[in-house]
């Protein structure tokens, strides 16, 4: 049997769980064994390995093993590398910002506007600036939704405008403004040197300066949003990766109950 | 009588055929009376007209819009400046310089008897039609003497926003074995009524197109095909705004295959329909001409709509594209006709219903080299799940013969590929193309079953879609939302302004040309 198959790593590390101390997990508690990948400017070779090996140690990894190298062209060598990690983080010290709410299904949040809110939620969405992709809003917004999961237009509570992509936020906030518009749903999918937080921070400019910010639930969504980021610049809600309408309808009656109802 | 795989009626597909060449010839009725700004600085361009003004005008721009200004664009640019060549002496490019300085009021001189004017003009438009020959000729020769890679043909996609940067990353990709590079434009660039000038370094999720990164990139790939003994296309996006203009940029500088679809244009950069139309025919004339393939984009129908219950609207859309294409002479084998991989991965048997869709595709459009689209939609960023999405997306395309696979990427819906995820796509791709190489040859699909109705229900589907279609008008069913659950208005949208009617001295030589090859 060749080496690599079976760990002859040494076991007498402390195998317990210890949530202020927690590493990643291979196959043994605080084993630390932890995959990556990386491609460095530089030729194939020994040197090519001994530096990806040495790379690892300077991430935090011990016993780092390159287990594939693959020349992607001369002058750049791709790596698949597993090391077991040093470092630790208390789990027990951590605090996240989350969006408020309970999430409920098309139904229940459809009951819940009528019996706390007594109209339908007027909501106005975007993917704004020169961002062409809708299928974040689409997802959120479209009648068939995303994932079982329906969207906007379809409940009976929501009064939902999807603008499409492309709308420049000076358009997006005339429209709420006529539409009388509760809550605002801006879509950024583009990322690329930040593009989005540039946008999503002129939304926010104008709207103050058109005195509305306050008058309205203002949400951002897209696959790089946290709730955290959404915050910091200056929106109530921000929804990423695996969020749904659901999500997004439930937050918006629960924090539109809230406003109207204290 | 073409055998099928599938037991398609091909009777149904004739007829299909049919109404979707009504439906282009009554579009081409309206674009044969109108001419747009993008057009006329086409022309321009033609005629050898480059370069920016003091403020970074494009010269194309510059006189296109001191005739516009002037009320008079109905006329056209060859009008003004085949006269403005007899009454000057100039050339067309001395003519613009003059112009942009504000030495020259070009619609104001005496007018010329339009014999005179045409005879004027037509050793510019001589000189640009042969450098267009010229270019092609350039890629034919490749082609016989190193070759090229297998169809389906590997496409990838750079897209730093630098265009040394994309240069890097283009040969990595060709010496890993990609047959396509495709530059990504810069977000809204479509949406631009001008196209920007020179090389460029900045870029948002792309690189702009200009005549001088098409240059820079050719010189690239042609340097690495000749080193690898295969030659490397390059694609670019003849759409948008400038639809034609770019169409002469790459009909110049030797680009083999332009994204060119009106359609695409209209309904997701919500390019108004009148001005998009008359763009695309004289682009497809160009592209058809320079023997550059053409991809449409039907596969973004079912980025917004549901990919299962809106497959006919794509093959709706693959006829009337054809027949669209047709029209402006270009050839079925220049016509990489979009679809996609797109069922939800959670779907039953939705690998059988990919598979009876590319092969009725394959099927129904047996010349055309195929533009075949990766899962997009459902790329979660479980790359390893991707990596296997992508690879039943690549089984299909070899078992059915596509013509250009857009390679999928494990990191989509992550960021723009590194060049290591370029280099496992890549290799996805080969080691199932070679594995899998001939089983379209040995595979028939069973009577009944599945494979079989399901085909069957999408040409059903899709003849009654163009049926429709037909009875209203294109225009009309695009209004009402037909494809993508998209509606969009005959007057609203970005461009209508730049549309004009042709005058009584209005002319164009180039689409004689063009047609005749």
């Amino acid at each position: 049997m060749s080496g690599g198959l079976y760990s002859t790593d040494s076991n007498d590390f402390d195998k317990t769980l210890d949530l202020t101390k927690i590493k990643p997990y291979g196959d043994t508690m605080n084993d630390g064994k932890t995959q990556v990948s990386f491609t460095l400017p530089v030729k194939k070779g020994e040197e090519a390995i001994e530096a990806a090996k040495q790379m690892m140690k300077k991430m935090g990894f011990e016993n780092p093993q390159v287990v594939m190298v693959q020349e992607l062209m001369e002058g750049f060598t791709f790596f698949n590398c597993y090391g077991n990690c040093t470092h630790t983080v208390d789990f027990t010290g951590i605090h996240v910002p989350k969006v408020e709410s309970t999430t409920m299904d098309m139904h229940e949040t459809d009951e819940f506007v009528k019996e706390n809110i007594g109209r339908s939620i007027r909501v106005v969405g975007a993917s704004t600036g020169t961002d062409a992709h809708t299928v974040g809003i689409d997802a959120i917004m479209n009648m068939k939704g995303f994932a079982g999961h329906y969207g906007l237009e379809r409940y009976e509570m929501m009064e939902a405008l999807n603008m499409g992509s492309q709308v420049p936020n000076e358009e997006f906030i005339a429209k709420a403004i006529e539409m009388e518009a509760d809550v605002l749903l801006v879509s950024q999918t583009v990322t690329q040197k930040d593009v989005h937080i540039k946008n999503l921070t002129e939304l926010v400019e104008l709207l103050e300066a058109e005195g509305l910010r306050e008058k309205v639930i203002l949400i951002c969504g897209g696959p790089r949003i946290s709730h955290e980021l959404a915050k910091e610049l200056g929106y109530d809600a921000g929804f990423g990766m695996n969020k749904y309408a659901d999500d997004v309808a439930s937050y918006a009656a629960q924090e539109l109950s809230r406003r109207l109802n204290g | 009588m073409q055998r099928s795989k599938l037991g398609l009626d091909f009777e149904k597909v004739g007829h299909a055929k049919e109404v979707s060449k009504r439906i282009a010839d009554d579009v081409q009725k309206f674009v044969d009376n109108y001419s747009t700004v993008a057009v006329e600085r086409t022309l321009c361009r033609l005629l050898g007209i480059d370069g920016v003004d003091g403020n970074e005008v494009p010269l194309p721009n510059v006189v296109v819009d001191a005739i516009k200004d002037k009320g008079v664009l109905s006329e056209g640019v060859m009008f003004f400046i085949g006269n403005a060549i007899l009454e000057t002496g100039m050339n067309p490019q001395q003519i613009a310089e003059k112009i942009a300085e504000g030495e020259l009021e070009i619609t104001t001189l005496p007018i010329r008897s339009i014999e005179e004017i045409q005879n004027a003009i037509q050793p510019f438009v001589d000189e640009n039609i042969n450098k267009i020959r010229e270019r092609k000729a350039k890629r034919d020769n490749y082609l016989d003497t190193i070759g090229e890679g297998p169809k389906p043909y590997l496409y990838v996609i750079v897209a730093t926003g630098n265009i040394y940067e994309d240069v890097v990353q283009a040969e990595a990709a060709a010496r890993q074995g990609a047959d396509i590079i495709a530059v990504i434009r810069t977000t809204g660039q479509s949406l631009l009524d001008y196209v920007p000038y020179g090389a460029t370094t900045e870029g948002f999720g792309g690189t702009v197109a200009t005549q001088e990164n098409f240059r820079i990139m050719r010189t690239a790939l042609d340097k690495v095909g000749e080193e690898e003994g295969r030659y490397i296309r390059l694609c670019n996006y003849c759409s948008g705004l400038c639809m034609p203009e770019i169409a002469a940029m790459g009909a110049l500088e030797g680009l083999d295959v332009m994204l060119n679809d009106a359609l695409y244009g209209i309904l997701f950069r919500d390019i108004n329909m009148q001005r998009t139309i008359v763009d695309q025919y004289f682009s497809r004339l160009l592209n058809g001409f320079a023997g550059v393939i053409i991809n449409t984009g039907e596969d973004n129908y079912l980025t917004t709509a549901d990919a299962f219950d809106e497959a006919h609207t794509v093959l709706a859309s693959d006829f009337i594209n054809e027949q669209l294409a047709l029209v402006a002479g270009l050839p079925e084998e220049q016509m990489g006709l979009g679809h996609a991989f797109e069922m939800t991965p959670d779907l039953e048997n939705g690998f059988l219903y990919e598979l009876a869709q590319a092969q009725m595709i394959r099927e129904i459009f047996p010349k055309a080299p195929l533009k075949y689209m990766p899962p997009t939609k459902f790329m979660t960023g479980n790359i390893f799940k991707g990596n296997v999405q992508d690879a039943l997306f690549n089984q299909i395309s070899i078992w059915t013969g596509q013509g250009i696979q857009l390679l999928g990427m494990l990191t989509e819906a992550i960021h723009t590929p590194f060049m290591s995820d370029r280099y496992l796509s890549i290799e996805n791709a080969k080691y199932i193309f070679s594995n899998m190489k001939s089983i379209g040859d040995e595979m028939e699909f069973k009577e009944g079953g599945i494979i079989r109705q399901r085909a069957a229900k999408v040409l059903d589907d899709a003849t009654e879609l163009v049926e429709k279609i037909e009875k209203e008008g294109l225009f009309t069913a695009l209004e009402k939302g037909i494809f993508a659950e998209i509606k969009r208005p005959k007057d609203g949208g970005k461009g209508l302004d730049g549309v004009v009617e042709k005058g009584s001295n209005y002319f164009n030589p180039f689409i004689e040309i063009l047609h005749k090859k």
